[in-house]
């Protein structure tokens, strides 16, 4: 396997010289694959198994200016024990909060039989990136001291549409080097900023060969997020480098994904892109907040029989 | 961890399958004198039901029917009358769409998923589309007060029999003919219920009969002295011995027959994207498409890449129960198409090119074909020549576009191409140079009734669909019949 890194210097030209060999995405043909892989019909036995392996993928969210820690302990109960009444029911992928509440929600899930639940933090003067690098970089360092292991930082948008590909690089090597061994690196592209699909596999080309370990859709700030034809072409590059490198790169859908039906057709692209391999939390994650409790009322309904009505789960 | 599909199959309680079908002639069903003929599920070899084999008197009476409509009848009614028969046509097959593509799935062994998504709505449109000419046919192209020929003769094949019939009756009656249309001898079902809805639109009596057969009521039917056209879909075989039999006759026809198309995967393409175009291309329906992508002409640069990504691709094909929502490749039609699919790859094999199918596990029952491709294929290779109409893909190699051109070209046929490629000033180049008559770029085996289908060569006469497809239907007058008060 060859280093991708060996194709460029990291320089603007040299970035921009490897990006113009990857294939163009058609528009069309992209979203015609994502709504024909929408039909599939998950049934019985495979929908019960992707309502759980779904929960396990949640990174369950809470991005508000009106978070207080209360709100934040009540989520790292909700990770913990998704549902109060049903001890079956996994623990979700990880709780991702702001900076500051990182410590509240790393406390609560250690003192509660959470600690194998990693509190990821949003860093990089999330949701924009409109910062300079030294406060992007004690940004994150604040997040990893307070006890984060997962790191979402978001790449500067400006930069990769005025084409300083050198610049969005740079900053993910830098913020690569701070997580080093102590957190997992999972790079926000903002999709829906980014606009074309021939922008976001470039930029999950740029993020992965920068050192990300997931590439992430979206903030959860912008709208579209996580469509099914952008985490598609998503998935298809981490496919792709990992034909290049042996190298797995993990996929983060975030943003969007509210219904047991929408994170099901996630995980039919997962499964019909990538493969099984992908079809783990430490592979392929989902970004939500409201999903949680849907995933919970239709997992109930398949064991029971009937809807049971949103009273029956727990407001996070 | 492995994600398994549960198997999610359609109902079948939706269809009625009667156990015997009579013909549908003159509003009426029936008997036929030519005996019976068992129809089958080519996924399970199950019996479905037992069809009249039309005599070449039944084909008499049929065409006598229409005649009779036509002049009674069909040809008195104002164009807008005939397009509102139309309109109630296309509501009710979007009605009864679910009934439709079940027995269709159940009766030709394709995916639920395409004749729920594809077959059913297409035919659907088609009506609707050519519901809005009935009374517009002035503006048709052919001069003014054009006029229909009569009663048109219609045989149509077994890949797509809902969509065919639709691509056939829906004009000649637009246009203000009457019908006498054969469907296919291995799949008869829909369009006998299609008949049922005639009845149920309350089209009027011998506007259309439904004479079902094999070969030999196509035959009488073609030499019958009392059809003014035929309308035929099928092999090149059998449209040029109909080319022959009506030669020295007035009949008119229009011929959508074979096809070998080549499908151009340049070096600037979106790849992921063109492999998905080559997975439609050719496995879309089994491979039974007479458009069908089934000369895969890969620029050498990126042919590696390619065909690594297409065999990963194929990989992930879904093979199996055509009945179950989550199918993508179903059943061959019928023991006589799989064999012919066996004895060309075999032809494949012993000529040299290198074969290679899809892990697929194939059920033990019925008539299947795994997603198969034919690498180091010369155009020499039969492979390479033959219409296979199947799931077969035979892959060559091309270096620049001159070359891409003279062998995507190098065909008796020229029904259908394809071009991938991100820079439109090549595909435009590439698509002026094609000797083909529908070219889809960046995408392909895409249809709309409002778009002309039909070949170069020996792919066919005339087209079908859009304004272009009318021209079939439509004798054209030049004589001015509006010599005062005229508009």
């Amino acid at each position: 396997m060859t280093s991708v890194l060996e194709h460029t210097d990291g320089t603007d030209s040299g970035l921009k010289r490897f990006l113009a060999t990857l294939s163009g995405v058609d528009k069309v043909g992209v979203e015609a694959r994502a709504a024909m892989l929408g039909t599939r019909s998950i049934k019985t036995t495979s929908k019960a198994w992707a309502i759980d392996t779904a929960i396990s993928m949640v990174d369950l969210t809470t991005l508000e200016g009106a978070d207080t820690p209360g709100k934040v302990r009540a989520l790292c109960e909700k990770a913990i024990r998704p549902d109060p009444t049903d001890s079956t029911v996994p623990s979700v992928g990880a709780v991702c909060v702001y900076n500051d509440l990182v410590k509240i929600a790393r406390t609560h899930l250690d003192d509660n039989n959470g600690a194998r639940i990693p509190v990821a933090a949003v860093t990089t003067a999330f949701p924009s990136g409109r910062a300079t690098m030294a406060v992007k970089i004690r940004d994150t360092h604040d997040a990893l001291d307070a006890g984060a292991t997962e790191i979402d930082m978001v790449i500067d948008r400006g930069a990769f549409l005025a084409g300083r590909y050198g610049e969005v690089f740079e900053e993910i090597r830098a913020i690569k080097a701070i997580c080093k061994d102590r957190a997992h690196l999972k790079v926000i592209l903002e999709t829906g900023e980014l606009v074309t699909y021939d922008n976001v596999k470039k930029a999950s080309f740029l993020a992965m060969m920068a050192g990300a370990d997931f590439i992430k859709t979206s903030t959860g700030k912008v709208t579209p997020a996580a469509t099914p034809p952008v985490v598609l072409t998503m998935l298809e590059a981490v496919r792709d480098y990992y034909e290049m490198t042996g190298i797995r790169i993990g996929v983060k859908a975030a943003g969007g994904i509210r219904t047991t039906k929408d994170a099901i057709k996630q995980l039919v692209l997962v499964n019909e892109t990538v493969g099984s391999e992908w079809l783990s939390p430490t592979l392929f994650r989902i970004g939500a907040s409201a999903l949680l409790n849907d995933l919970l009322l239709q997992r109930m309904k398949m064991r029971t029989g009937h809807y049971a009505s949103a009273n029956y789960v727990t407001v996070d | 961890m492995e994600f398994t599909y549960a198997a999610a199959p359609e109902s079948r309680s939706v269809v009625d399958i009667a156990p015997s079908y009579k013909l549908f002639i003159n509003g009426d069903w029936v008997a036929g004198k030519g005996g019976t003929f068992p129809t089958i599920n080519p996924a399970t070899e199950e019996v479905l039901s037992k069809i009249t084999q039309g005599s070449a008197s039944d084909i008499d009476r049929a065409v006598k029917a229409a005649r009779n409509a036509y002049t009674k009848i069909w040809s008195k009614l104002p164009a807008k009358e005939r397009g509102k028969y139309l309109f109630r046509i296309a509501r009710i097959l979007q009605e009864r769409a679910r009934e439709f593509a079940v027995l269709e799935t159940l009766n030709n062994g394709k995916p639920i998923r395409e004749s729920r998504d594809v077959d059913i709505p297409l035919a659907a449109a088609h009506f609707f589309y050519h519901a809005g000419w009935a009374d517009k046919l002035d503006y048709a192209g052919v001069g003014k007060s054009p006029k229909p020929y009569g009663v048109v003769g219609q045989i149509i094949p077994w890949n797509f029999p809902l969509l065919m019939l639709a691509w056939k009756i829906a004009p000649a009656l637009a246009t203000g003919n009457t019908v006498v249309l054969k469907p296919a001898e291995t799949t008869p079902l829909t369009a006998l219920l299609f008949a049922e809805v005639c009845q149920q639109a309350d089209l009027p009596d011998g506007v259309v009969n439904i004479v079902t057969g094999d070969g030999r009521t196509g035959a009488a039917l073609v030499n019958h002295p009392g059809i003014d056209k035929i309308a035929f879909t099928g092999s090149t075989e059998v449209g040029k011995i109909i080319a022959r039999a009506i030669a020295g006759t007035e009949k008119k026809a229009t011929l959508e027959l074979g096809g070998k198309a080549a499908n151009i995967i340049y070096d600037d393409a979106a790849i992921d994207q063109a492999v998905e175009g080559i997975i439609n291309g050719i496995f879309f329906n089994q491979g039974h498409v007479c458009c069908a992508g089934s000369r895969l002409l890969v620029q050498e640069s990126v042919y590696g890449t390619v065909l690594d990504k297409l065999q990963e691709r194929m990989a992930k094909i879904r093979v199996g129960d055509p009945m179950d929502k989550n199918t993508d490749l179903g059943a061959i039609n019928s023991a006589a198409q799989l064999a012919k699919i066996k004895e060309l790859t075999s032809a494949g094999d012993s000529e040299g090119a290198t074969r290679w199918s899809s892990p697929c596990e194939l059920p033990e029952k019925g008539f299947w074909f795994a997603p198969t491709i034919f690498t180091g294929v010369t155009e020499s290779h039969r492979i390479a020549r033959e219409e296979i109409f199947g799931p077969v893909l035979s892959v060559l190699t091309f270096r620049t576009p001159a070359e891409a051109i003279e062998k995507a070209n190098a065909t008796p046929y020229g029904l259908s191409a394809g071009i991938w490629s991100e820079k439109s000033s090549k595909i435009l180049w590439t698509a002026q140079n094609l000797r083909a008559g529908v070219i889809w770029s960046n995408t392909f085996n895409k249809f709309d009734p409002a778009s002309p289908f039909g070949g170069y060569k020996e792919s066919g006469w005339g087209r079908e669909g859009g304004r272009h497809g009318l021209h079939g239907y439509l004798l054209t007058t030049q004589k001015s019949h509006s010599q005062k008060g005229g508009k």
